[in-house]
């Protein structure tokens, strides 16, 4: 793994969707969001969201998808 | 000082558990006791003491030394009371001319081969023989001088052959043969109580004495375990503590709890004045019912070791020496430091780590200063990088944060699953409790990469031993589940009852796939499918089945999936909520249970209440009197990265050594040294001291009051016994900081933070000090609906509702082996020391484990060249570091196994940042690594040692 912020928080995102991706779509969508917005610090997300604007390369689908639920870090926290 | 006693009285032998009660006389008062009760504890209940020498209550009955005769109107002879059962009507009589005659004659034939030095000796006064001698009024010694055992040279001057020298081979105790009895005490306590057998009679008659090991071993080289039970059994002085040697007999006793591991040992510190004389074993302990281990029961010198600090220190960068300084210029420095941070950088960029080795009430003080001082939720604990998974894991399945048993729930266990723990190392008290239920019949399952002690040792053998590859813990996890469901042995009713039926449903199917079967996966877990299904039917159909499990089940990148497919296989089996079954997580730390249940974790407030809830904050606001912070904080290793992004600069850090216990150290020193404030709060100048600006001296559980809470959720109360060395209980520094911090604190006693905490917490609103006084102990949740407390959860309903199956697909880590790093490292604890070993290498447990080796299969170390005890070079993609190799075929082919007590070896150089998908707990027990031989200590070990030694400079005061 790489010291480079956005490629640890990729790969621990990917971690996460690999989790609920054993269950039914909608519920490994929501699972993913829940997960991140009840464990990520809004720094961590802020990264999360600077790869997703960018493309989100790297990220597995599941992880793009749960995104649109995933709190956008208000600017107070970033 | 508080100095709470409770008579210790010991009833000789131990409490029959039999509903059906007996009613008998003895000497003339009538006495009614349960069915199987012996005669010798009956007269006890009614306060009467039968003299006796090889009875005591925390062994069975012996019947050895003749002394404890009664007679009983009606039969005949005098048999012995502590083996002769109550029967209904009888009449005994416990004292009377001919049992005085006969007792009396019986001592005499004791004191007769016994040294007659008790004024110097070190039992006088708590000595068993003496005690007796006074009973029977013994006042006469008849035989002449003979054959002894006690005499170094007999009357002519002619060395004694019957003589033998004192062993003082172990640290702690010494065995003096002179002295022996041979009443047995200490062979069945090592036995029964302990379970390790190092100990026996040898010889025959006269020539019988106690022997530990094998011929020519002393009581160090045996496999004595230096638990402490025998010396605890030895009615005289031949087993006796060097520390009462030296010091004499305490003088009064303060029940408190021992700061070592997830047991939660229950102990009295026995003390002369201010100063330690020794620990002793509580037995009326909930957790370890008058047991203790060497690092309980022995290991507490560290807290008079002279490398405490005992001054505050500071320095304005980690490249200057420290300069001692008065706790009011620390705080100024610390308070200014931080505030100045702030200012800069916001109120994110600080946070706090708690301890698991100091008190709930440190803890939750050290959390409150973060949210409602600092105003974030940058707050973590140790547990982060041990039990993590273990809260996401079964809070997702049952609904709440912890092991659903009490320890004396495996008294009734049939069938125990052992994941990825090693308890005779890690939870000695607890193994001992287990090996007796085995030895009664119980069925082990043990899995585990590597063959612990609990697979074959003295009269312990496991059923079934899956030696699965590191990494692979889920894939056989759920190939249990999968024989489970497809044999159909699951138990239908609990899950239609307590779970959902259309949540199983899915779940058998998922689990049924051919691709999950034992067969299927042998190939990569390397368990065998026969074997892996044997288990599970013994598991599903062999009674009350139970699974203990540690850290080789969390600290993987995969640690909550397995923690989730632990439950479903309780679940799937309806192995929950009675006694003897459920799932149990083993602590590591003492109060890591504790820790996580105050609110250290960053998403959570005490009590395990998310922080996004509003009602949940309104309740700590409205007492607090601010605004808490609704986003969840940074954990330990999302610190260090935001501290190399260079957005996290300041760190208050109790009593946790996070430069030696995290993983990948040199990313660790990276975040500590990029930051501009690190408060380290220790009893040592520990490792992560090296990076810090600010150092804390702390205190020692001995100096302080407070709660520990144990691996069965049992608080238990922690007594002062001395006043704290550095001048303030570690709450008190807190409290100075946080004062210093502008906070409007004023605590001055810890059941004052207790009392706050059951306002705020609905599973602690039942506990006050003055209900732990009153109880001992009581196990969370204790509100109005369980004012005693909770022993087993899950009885009725899970805490939930209904209990959650959750699929737990198998998902390799990526740390793998190739050609340039073949062999998988797993790391694990040793009993002698403990965790990072800051409080144990201080201490004479360095006797039995100096240095951290490396297990290495004979086959490997072949292939490399490697010899037994020869240093060699560990590395893998992390780091590399040296140690030496011990050749073992309790590691398999591939798999090399060190412990991480030292921190010369550094063996976290060696681990990665991967870590659990849910907690980022690391993954400590997986590190594909390279072995060859070397002359000694890498570069790095080098380096590291250089800026230690540099970092530690102390000015000398002025």
């Amino acid at each position: 793994m790489s010291a480079d912020p956005h490629a640890k928080l990729i790969y621990m995102a990917n971690q996460i969707s690999k989790f609920f991706e054993s269950k039914p779509q909608a519920e490994g969508v929501a699972g993913i969001a829940a997960h991140i917005n009840d464990f990520w610090e809004p720094r961590m997300r802020r990264h999360l969201f600077e790869v997703v604007d960018a493309g989100g390369a790297g990220l597995r689908p599941l992880v793009l998808e749960a995104t649109r639920s995933i709190r956008r870090p208000t600017p107070e926290h970033a | 000082m508080k100095d709470f006693i409770i008579p210790d009285r010991d009833f000789g032998t131990p409490a029959a558990k039999s509903k059906t009660m007996v009613t008998l006389t003895i000497d003339g008062f009538d006495v009614t006791v349960p069915e199987g009760t012996s005669i010798m504890r009956a007269a006890a209940e009614i306060g009467i003491s039968v003299p006796k020498l090889c009875a005591t209550d925390s062994l069975d009955a012996f019947g050895s030394c003749r002394l404890c005769l009664v007679e009983i109107e009606g039969r005949n002879g005098t048999p012995a009371s502590c083996t002769t059962p109550v029967a209904p009507g009888i009449k005994v009589h416990t004292q009377n001319s001919k049992l005085k005659q006969l007792r009396r004659g019986v001592m005499e034939l004791y004191i007769s081969d016994h040294p007659l030095d008790c004024l110097t000796c070190a039992a006088n006064g708590d000595c068993e023989l003496q005690d007796m001698a006074g009973a029977v009024g013994l006042r006469d010694v008849r035989y002449e001088k003979g054959e002894n055992h006690f005499e170094v040279r007999n009357t002519s001057g002619e060395a004694n052959p019957n003589w033998i020298a004192k062993d003082d081979s172990n640290p702690y105790f010494t065995y003096d043969p002179a002295k022996c009895i041979v009443c047995s005490r200490c062979v069945r306590a090592c036995e029964e109580v302990q379970g390790t057998f190092a100990l026996t009679i040898e010889g025959r008659g006269f020539d019988s004495r106690v022997s530990a090991g094998m011929a020519g071993d002393n009581f160090l080289s045996s496999d004595c375990v230096s638990c402490g039970a025998c010396v605890q059994a030895c009615p005289t002085g031949t087993l006796q503590e060097k520390s009462v040697i030296d010091i004499g007999t305490p003088e009064r006793s303060v029940i408190t709890t021992c700061a070592y591991c997830g047991v939660g040992c229950s102990f009295k510190a026995e003390m002369r004045g201010d100063e330690l004389v020794r620990m002793t074993p509580y037995k009326h302990g909930k957790a370890n019912r008058g047991h203790s281990c060497v690092k309980g029961r022995f290991a507490y010198g560290y807290a008079s070791h002279k490398d405490r600090i005992l001054s505050p220190m500071i320095r304005e960068s980690i490249n200057d020496p420290w300069k001692e300084v008065t706790w009011a210029e620390a705080m100024e420095f610390a308070s200014n430091r931080m505030k100045g941070i702030i200012a800069k950088h916001g109120r994110h960029s600080v946070g706090v780590i708690t301890s698991s080795r100091c008190t709930n009430e440190e803890a939750y003080l050290v959390q409150k200063l973060t949210r409602a001082v600092f105003r974030n939720n940058n707050t973590d604990t140790c547990a982060r990088v041990c039990h993590s998974p273990t809260g996401y894991g079964l809070g997702q399945t049952f609904g709440t944060s912890a092991g659903t048993q009490d320890f004396d729930s495996v008294e009734e266990t049939d069938v125990v699953i052992l994941i990825g723990a090693n308890p005779t190392d890690g939870h000695p008290v607890f193994a001992s409790r287990l090996k007796k239920r085995l030895r009664q019949g119980a069925k082990l399952i043990v899995v585990d990469p590597r063959r612990i002690d609990l697979v074959d040792s003295a009269h312990i053998k496991a059923a079934h031993h899956l030696q699965l590859t590191p990494g692979t813990n889920v894939a056989v996890v759920t190939a249990i589940a999968h024989t489970i469901v497809t044999e159909g042995l699951f138990d239908e009713e609990f899950i239609r009852t307590r779970c959902d039926w259309d949540e199983f449903q899915d779940y058998a199917e998922f689990v049924s796939d051919p691709r999950h079967s034992p067969e299927a996966t042998q190939l990569l877990t390397g368990v065998p499918a026969e074997e892996l299904r044997a288990a599970a039917r013994l598991y599903a159909r062999g009674g009350n089945g139970s699974i203990y499990y540690g850290l080789g089940v969390t600290e993987h990148s995969q640690g909550s999936t397995t923690v989730i497919g632990i439950a479903n296989l309780a679940m799937l089996t309806g192995n929950i909520g009675r006694p003897g079954v459920g799932v149990n997580p083993l602590r590591g730390q003492n109060n890591v249970q504790g820790s996580c249940d105050m609110g250290s974790f960053p998403h959570e407030l005490p009590g395990y209440r998310h922080v996004k809830n509003d009602a949940v904050r309104d309740v700590f606001e409205s007492l607090w009197g601010v605004q808490i912070d609704n986003e969840p904080g940074l954990r330990i290793p999302n610190m260090l990265d935001a501290a190399v992004e260079g957005t996290f600069k300041g760190l208050y850090c109790q009593g946790e050594d996070i430069l030696q216990s995290d993983p990948d150290t040199k990313h660790v020193a990276a975040g500590l040294a990029a930051m501009d404030c690190v408060i380290v709060h220790d009893l040592f100048l520990n490792e992560t001291a090296n990076y810090a600006h600010v150092f804390f001296p702390g205190s020692s559980f001995l100096e302080k009051d407070g709660t520990f809470t144990n691996a069965e959720r049992r608080i238990n109360r922690v007594r002062k016994v001395m006043a704290p060395k550095q001048g303030y209980a570690d709450w008190e520094v807190t409290q100075l900081f946080a004062q210093a911090m502008g906070a409007d604190w004023h605590y001055t006693h810890p059941s004052q933070i207790m009392d706050e905490i059951a306002m705020l917490t609905p599973s602690f609103a039942g506990v006050s000090y003055e209900k732990l006084e009153e109880m001992g102990s009581v196990q969370w949740p204790c509100n109005e609906k369980a004012p005693e407390g909770t022993p087993l959860m899950h009885i009725d309903g899970f805490v939930r509702g209904k209990g959650k199956l959750i699929v737990t697909e198998y998902v390799a880590t990526d740390e793998k082996t190739g050609p340039r790093f073949p062999l998988l490292l797993t790391t694990g604890r040793i009993l002698s020391q403990y965790n990072v070993g800051a409080q144990t290498r201080r201490t004479e447990n360095v006797a039995w484990h100096p240095e951290d080796v490396l297990e290495i299969h004979p086959h490997d170390a072949e292939l490399r060249g490697v010899r037994d005890g020869q240093f060699v070079k560990l590395a893998s993609r992390s780091g590399e570091t040296s140690l030496r190799a011990k050749i073992t075929d309790r590691v398999s082919p591939g798999v090399v196994y060190t412990t991480f007590h030292h921190p010369t070896t550094q063996a976290n150089v060696i681990t990665t940042d991967f870590s659990d998908w849910a907690t980022n707990c690391p993954e400590y027990k997986v590190t594909a690594v390279q072995v060859s031989p070397s002359n000694g200590p890498t570069e790095w070990q080098e380096e590291y040692e250089a800026q230690a030694a540099q970092s530690r400079r102390i000015l000398a005061a002025e």
